[in-house]
């Protein structure tokens, strides 16, 4: 029997360029790059007092969100109004769906409405692949995060904020701290990092938090704090839900602070000039100390920033390789 | 109606027959093989001189849909489709709206199906009254309307005590019960097999010892009520090896398997099409591999499609919101003929496994060529393929095969004699 055909990336054009943003995966190391320093060019323009380019004039952009986010949405309806775009969001977990429309429905209607760029969140797995696959394949979509999949606008504003701090990721020691079972940041993180070159990437986790075949993304499994901090140059915090404590993934947020709550003390362990990340919403206490969240190692606020660019990266990027590829369509049809 | 087979590799694993001899059909039954019986004047003659005849094929699962799910898929359309892949009976699951837990479900799918006519069908009751779990079904009363076995599928008791009375209940009828086991508890929530591609996908896992932990406990209680059991849809290696255990020690259990679950692994799922979104779910490569060296030994008796056809909008969704199932019975022939080609099976056992296997495993009267009973048979072209999809009589078009080109063609299938299906 034959083999599945080989098909075309789902994200990229034909001529490798961006034109959907689902994933890190298979992306490279180009790509990556490409996308850091877009970014890096976007944060003049915030810290301009005039802080607009007309990159996306005339375009329509469209957060809808199914699941909750603040921090996600309001940074991209930013990086799209900070684009010229027209921007509009909407928050469907208590619209549409609750009347019994699907999602293939709801997004049809609001491709309807001259949308150009959809962001979406969802909380299932492989969403955002699904609309730029079935629903709206001609439009650019972007993911804001899908289920435990990934979040790969999160995963790019997190190697931008080590970037800028560390200047590079080739002789970085990295640790990821926490629920990476659940987590889509971690997914993306992991990813970008392995691609990106970063050598030494490490997961700190009780075996109820990591998901089953972790090795697949080149890292090293510790279980004990102190040992995996020792002397990295970035901690990146997760969030640990409240859910997680029934069931019997954890005894309680007393132990889990205990064994994996990043303090001052555990964060000596680290190089001195360590960076500490977290993708919010951060729980004090729960997982990290105050101390640690607002002290001088901490770059949480950064990121917030960064992330910012980093979208406006990714809509510019997305909706030039998509225009590139209409015109490309265009053309063979004529030829034809 | 007189009807002579002339020429073709006649193969019935039953009684180990495997040689280019004629076959004639009277009545709707096989009344000789090899001879021409004194005084048999054909009224049609089919030239099989190529083709393989074999005994039509018996699956043991598949959804017809009807009634409740007509969006999915009919009587008609879906015992067609099976004809079409060499199906000559088969058992339909008691999925259906409302569960087929009365007589009266049981005698609407009977009438319909004789009235499409296009293969036998065989009704699996529910052994639960709406599959719920906690009161039975009239076990004797749908014995009587028809049902040839009882299983609550993968909707197993969540009270193991219940279960245990239900055993012993169906025991004393010397009814067989049919098993999908897998736990509940270590199964909720689950899409895929508990592995490096659903971890990658984020997709919530099942894990293997959501059917090995299942198993165990429902061997031993077959093993203590005594009652017969059939286990449906292995997915492990591990579980394919607790039946392998549970035989050696003497236990009379059969067991079947999915074909796409000897075809397919999970890394299939890789882009997250929901064409591969099936309950139980998936598993890896050495998971495949123990199921087909069970499948060669004989642990493992019975190939079944697990035909589950879907309306379009089942698999329109994100790969957690959709409908699990593949539809694929019509391609039960050349898919099965991929295994042969692939040097996995010999011939005749691959006819064994879809044939006497599948019957013996449920006591059909069915699955067996030999002289005086209903000529229920297939032929096909083994050397010809099948391109799938190109033609389809399936209302699920929820295939992931379609557009392969497939080995062995099916040209006719009888049904008692009759042409039911003919290429």
């Amino acid at each position: 029997m034959t083999p599945m055909d080989a098909k075309r990336p789902l994200q990229l054009n034909d001529q490798g360029q961006l034109r959907h943003f689902l994933s890190l995966d298979g992306l490279p190391r180009e790509l990556l790059t490409e996308i850091l320093d877009t970014a890096d060019s976007f944060l003049e323009v915030g810290a301009r007092s005039v802080k607009k380019v007309p990159l996306l004039r005339g375009k329509t952009v469209c957060n809808v969100f199914f699941e909750n986010s603040t921090r996600t949405r309001t940074t991209f309806e930013l990086a799209a109004q900070r684009l010229s775009a027209d921007v509009i969001t909407l928050n469907v977990s208590t619209s549409s769906t609750s009347k019994g429309e699907t999602l293939f429905d709801t997004l049809r209607n609001l491709e309807a409405m001259a949308a150009d760029i959809f962001v979406v969140r969802h909380a299932d797995s492989g969403a955002a692949h699904f609309i730029a696959e079935h629903v709206c394949p001609n439009l650019a979509i972007i993911n804001g995060g899908d289920g435990r999949h990934a979040h790969p606008t999160q995963g790019m504003l997190d190697m931008l904020t080590i970037r800028r701090h560390k200047g590079g990721f080739e002789k970085l020691s990295v640790a990821i701290v926490g629920d990476i079972l659940h987590s889509r940041v971690a997914r993306s993180n992991m990813l970008a990092l392995k691609t990106l070159g970063c050598p030494d990437i490490r997961v700190i986790a009780p075996k109820t938090l990591l998901p089953v075949g972790i090795e697949q993304y080149g890292v090293t499994v510790y279980s004990d704090l102190a040992a995996g901090l020792k002397d990295v140059d970035v901690v990146i915090m997760l969030r640990l839900q409240r859910e997680r404590m029934t069931g019997g993934l954890l005894p309680s947020e007393g132990e889990f602070y205990r064994l994996f709550g990043l303090t001052e003390q555990r964060l000596a362990l680290a190089k001195p000039d360590a960076l500490v990340m977290h993708p919010g919403p951060i729980n004090r206490g729960v997982e990290i100390e105050s101390a640690v969240a607002d002290g001088p190692q901490s770059v949480i606020l950064n990121q917030v920033t960064y992330g910012i660019a980093v979208r406006m990266a990714v809509l510019s990027m997305a909706m030039s390789g998509q225009n590139a590829q209409r015109q490309l369509n265009q053309e063979a049809e004529e030829s034809n | 109606m007189r009807t002579a087979i002339l020429g073709a590799r006649v193969i019935d694993p039953s009684s180990n027959l495997d040689q280019v001899v004629d076959l004639f059909i009277d009545g709707g039954k096989l009344v000789a093989i090899g001879q021409t019986p004194v005084g048999f004047v054909a009224e049609k003659i089919i030239n099989a001189q190529g083709l393989v005849a074999a005994p039509g094929l018996v699956d043991l699962s598949v959804a017809l849909r009807e009634p409740g799910y007509s969006r999915k898929g009919s009587i008609a359309s879906e015992t067609l489709a099976a004809a079409a892949g060499g199906v000559t009976s088969l058992c339909c699951p008691p999925f259906t709206k409302p569960v087929l837990d009365t007589p009266a479900v049981a005698e609407l799918i009977l009438d319909r199906a004789r009235e499409a006519g296009h293969t036998k069908v065989f009704p699996i009751g529910a052994l639960s009254k709406d599959l719920a779990g906690e009161q039975l079904a009239e076990l004797v009363a749908l014995r009587d309307a028809g049902c040839v076995a009882f299983g609550d599928g993968l909707d197993t008791f969540r009270s193991t005590r219940t279960l245990r009375r239900a055993l012993e209940y169906a025991a004393t009828f010397d009814l067989t019960v049919i098993f999908h086991s897998q736990d509940h508890d270590l199964a909720e929530g689950g899409l895929a097999h508990e592995g490096a591609t659903a971890s990658f996908l984020g997709l919530a896992g099942i894990p293997e010892t959501a059917e090995t932990v299942a198993l165990a406990r429902d061997l031993l209680l077959v093993e203590q009520s005594g009652v017969r059991a059939h286990f449906s849809q292995l997915t492990s290696a591990r579980g394919a090896q607790q039946i392998a255990e549970a035989q050696a020690r003497g236990l009379p259990v059969t067991a079947d398997v999915a074909l796409y679950q000897l075809i397919l692994t999970d890394e299939a799922l890789s882009d997250f099409s929901s064409l591969y979104h099936v309950q139980p779910p998936l598993r890896t490569r050495a998971d495949r591999d123990g199921l087909r060296a069970a499948v060669k030994s004989g642990v493992i008796s019975a190939i079944a499609s697990h035909h589950q056809p879907h309306e379009r909008d089942a698999k329109l969704a994100p790969f957690g919101a959709t409908e699990p199932g593949i539809s694929s019975v019509q391609l039960l022939l050349p898919l099965a003929m991929s295994l042969v080609e692939d040097g996995l099976l010999d011939l005749p056992t691959l006819l064994a496994r879809l044939s006497s296997g599948p019957a013996q495993a449920l006591r059909l009267p069915a699955g067996r060529l030999s002289v005086g009973t209903a000529a229920d048979l297939l032929l096909f072209d083994p050397q010809a393929s099948t391109l799938a999809g190109e033609s389809w009589h399936s209302k699920g078009a929820n295939c992931p095969f379609i557009g392969h080109c497939l080995p062995g063609a099916v040209r006719y299938t009888l049904v008692d004699g009759r042409i039911s299906y003919q290429a």
